[in-house]
């Protein structure tokens, strides 16, 4: 019988971060993430853990930093939020670009303007086409785990592209949850130092970061979309490697009573769990109704979800984040994977919760209502922001 | 006399290059000649960071390279913090023993733009947080790459793309930013200017910033003949005039302490350096006196800031 302790979901991730045998740690503080820094600088204060760690002046250079002691072949990770984000955004492109195999944890959080510390994918979408694998996580156990499957992923040399793991900010990072940690020993199997397959160093020069012109750079692009394309299977092969080693499977999208269901919520991060609970109460008052999560958004798991989705009649996307002028993200990703088919399910898309709004069981049911109404009436497409008062 | 010497000294420095020929700088370009320089003077066991700007531009067009050392572009303002995590990065491998112990050298190198603009700010993180690292602008006075215009390192009265002289204004109506003051102002251990039509003096400050602990600033006047609109073949004499008339003077911070590398006693007139170069072409006589004034001034300030060293040194003797 493993043991569950309980602990809050920011020093769990920087337990795993500790656990994982980071080498170089950079990183600026901003709420929602500040209790992961926080509890990594006590770590090293502390000496339980033998890491560089740096508290610098700007999320720029927090990712920077990184890039720089990446390439060097140190482990290196960082975390941020909104904002944060933002100013670093540029080098999210860089990183990817470079092949430097890096993990960051995103504790989302709204992008301002109005200002907002809280809860919403705003800050995950502004830099959704930068290269890196992404995923959304569920819970705080899955944050936990997936530093170690992120680290794992990202350093193999079939892949050597960064991660990021975005968990929703205080509805995950402020939590206290029941945590099954893993043994030293098992993770250092599962994980063992990073072998950078190029590296800085003078005894075998090399230049990193050149510039390239129209005639080349069309062909280093391409290299880095059969990448991250190709890392699919590798994607898999690590979590499954990962379940044999924990009993904690995940796959890229995440099933819930979907068997024989018409109507499929369809969510990424933290709304998993609460639909869920939805989902349920639905079924127990005889619908037909299942929930599909999300949870690899980087490379978008196309095939996995097409076999799921196209199994039902709709779909209610329930998106965490605006496109303004277009809708929800993730609904256009969920419309381009049905567009090949001719019988499809209709997809309806609700933004909902953004900015910290809380959407409880009882939310969700009433989305389902409405989108299997509008459904119904010939609102095959239909989008609209749930709960704003008029 | 020590003028002479250095002309000729230049034969002891190494033959060997780790910045390869066949680099796409402009004829007569001193920043190219600077990097060259600081690249002999670390011999190979360097890691280059390399800021955007025209030295990145000329060395790494894809698949060619001119560095025969490690070498790394990532952006145009985060040098300071890229050359940061690299000495990070090492010193933590060779104390979990993943890679052998031996010095290397993490060396940033970025422009006036880069530095004294949108670099600043991750400058001055790196300094503050004490890396052992050398950190080196190579100042051609504007944004030379993206063709010619103002940084805040940009000289008074110059005329630029974006500080034009024009019929009203003057060019350049701000007075150049003194990054090595303000690089000195973080208490570092190692401050200094040079100056590539000095190689003897720029190849001995860069040795020095190596074998000092922590950080190393060294901010280097690069005559850009493309962007100054003067003769390729004038480079290092406009260097050695910038030294001579006080535009540019040649000193070092040795923690904390002022010392000038050559002091003129007698200047040469602002004038003989600003006649030979196209961007200050529109000055008048009245505005060339204005800027000799406050170059003497500025001169008269540092020369007691290292009268004041020598004094602290002879009473400490
Ligand atoms: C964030 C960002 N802003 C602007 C640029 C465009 N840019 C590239 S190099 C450069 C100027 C470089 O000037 P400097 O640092 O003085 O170097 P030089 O080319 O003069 O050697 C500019 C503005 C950029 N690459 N990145
Ligand atoms: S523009 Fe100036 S600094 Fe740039 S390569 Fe040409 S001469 Fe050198
Ligand atoms: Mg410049």
């Amino acid at each position: 019988m493993v043991k569950r302790i309980g602990m809050e979901v920011s020093i769990a991730a920087a337990e795993a971060v500790k656990q994982a045998n980071v080498d170089v740690i950079s990183a600026y503080p901003i709420t929602p993430q500040t209790h992961i820094v926080e509890h990594l600088s006590e770590l090293v204060a502390n000496g339980e853990m033998d890491a560089e760690f740096f508290c610098v002046e700007s999320e720029h250079s927090a990712l920077s930093v990184c890039v720089g002691s990446e390439a060097t072949g140190a482990r290196s990770f960082t975390c941020t939020s909104a904002q944060g984000l933002a100013l670093m955004s540029e080098i999210t492109y860089i990183a990817s670009g470079l092949r430097l195999p890096i993990v960051m944890i995103i504790a989302n959080r709204t992008l301002s303007a109005p200002l907002s510390i809280w809860n919403d994918h705003s800050d995950a979408m502004s830099i959704r086409d930068c290269g890196w694998i992404q995923f959304f996580v569920e819970n705080g156990q899955e944050v936990y785990d997936h530093v170690f499957i992120s680290y794992r992923l990202a350093e193999d040399r079939e892949v050597l592209l960064p991660v990021i793991i975005n968990m929703d900010g205080f509805t995950l990072s402020h939590v206290i949850e029941p945590f099954e940690l893993i043994e030293q020993e098992k993770i250092d199997q599962f994980l063992p130092p990073y072998q950078p397959l190029y590296r800085l160093h003078p005894d075998r020069p090399i230049t990193m970061g050149a510039f390239a012109l129209p005639a080349i750079f069309a062909e280093t692009k391409k290299a880095q979309e059969v990448a991250i394309q190709s890392s699919m299977p590798k994607i898999l092969e690590v979590l499954k490697a990962f379940g044999d080693m924990t009993g904690r499977y995940y796959r890229p999208i995440e099933t819930y009573k979907t068997e024989d269901a018409d109507t499929l919520l369809v969510t990424m991060g933290s709304f998993g769990e609460t639909a869920s609970v939805a989902v349920d109460k639905l079924r127990d008052e005889g619908r037909s109704v299942g929930l599909m999560k999300i949870r690899l958004w980087r490379p978008f798991p196309f095939e996995d979800l097409k076999k799921v989705a196209l199994k039902a009649k709709n779909l209610v996307v329930i998106d965490r984040a605006i496109s303004v002028g277009m809708g929800g993200p993730v609904a256009s990703e969920v419309k381009a994977a049905l567009y090949g088919y001719d019988v499809r399910p209709s997809v309806y898309n609700f933004v909902a919760g953004i900015s910290g709004r809380d959407v409880a069981p009882s939310d969700f049911i009433k989305m389902v209502d409405k989108a299997e109404i509008e459904i119904e009436e010939g609102n095959r497409e239909g989008y609209e922001l749930y709960g704003v008062r008029e | 006399m020590t003028e002479k010497l250095n002309v000729f000294a230049v034969r002891t420095l190494t033959q060997k290059e780790y910045f390869a020929p066949g680099h796409r700088a402009c004829q007569g370009c001193a920043e190219v000649l600077a990097v060259r320089l600081v690249a002999k003077a670390l011999g190979r066991n360097v890691i280059v960071s390399n800021a955007t700007g025209c030295m990145e531009i000329v060395s790494s067009p894809l698949p060619f390279t001119s560095w025969r050392v490690p070498w790394f572009h990532v952006a145009f303002e985060n040098t300071a913090a890229v050359a940061s995590g690299i000495e990070a990065g090492l010193k933590v491998l060779m104390r979990k023993g993943r890679i052998p112990r031996k010095k290397i050298v993490s060396l940033a190198m970025a422009g006036d733009g880069g530095t004294a603009d949108i670099g600043l700010q991750a400058l001055s993180g790196a300094l503050e947080r004490g890396h052992d690292f050398i950190y080196i602008c190579t100042d051609n006075e504007a944004y030379m790459n993206t063709g010619i215009q103002r940084s805040s390192s940009t000289p008074f009265g110059a005329s630029t793309t974006t500080s034009p002289a024009g019929k009203v204004q003057i060019g350049q109506i701000t007075w150049k930013k003194n990054m090595a003051a303000i690089a000195a102002a973080h208490n570092i251990p190692y401050v200094a200017t040079a100056c590539p039509s000095y190689p003897i003096d720029l190849v001995q400050k860069v040795k020095k910033a190596a074998e000092i602990e922590g950080p190393a600033y060294i901010h280097i006047l690069s005559v850009c003949p493309t962007g100054w609109r003067s003769a390729p073949e004038l480079s290092i004499k406009l260097g050695r005039l910038a030294a001579e008339t006080g535009v540019f003077p040649l000193y070092e911070v040795d923690h904390g302490k002022y010392r000038l590398s050559i002091d003129f006693p007698k200047l040469k007139p602002v004038k003989e350096y600003i006649k030979l170069q196209g961007r200050f072409r529109h000055l008048t006589d009245d505005m060339i006196e204005q800027i000799e004034k406050r170059i003497r001034k500025e001169y008269e300030e540092l020369k007691e800031k290292a009268a004041k060293g020598a004094r602290d040194d002879s009473n400490r003797g």
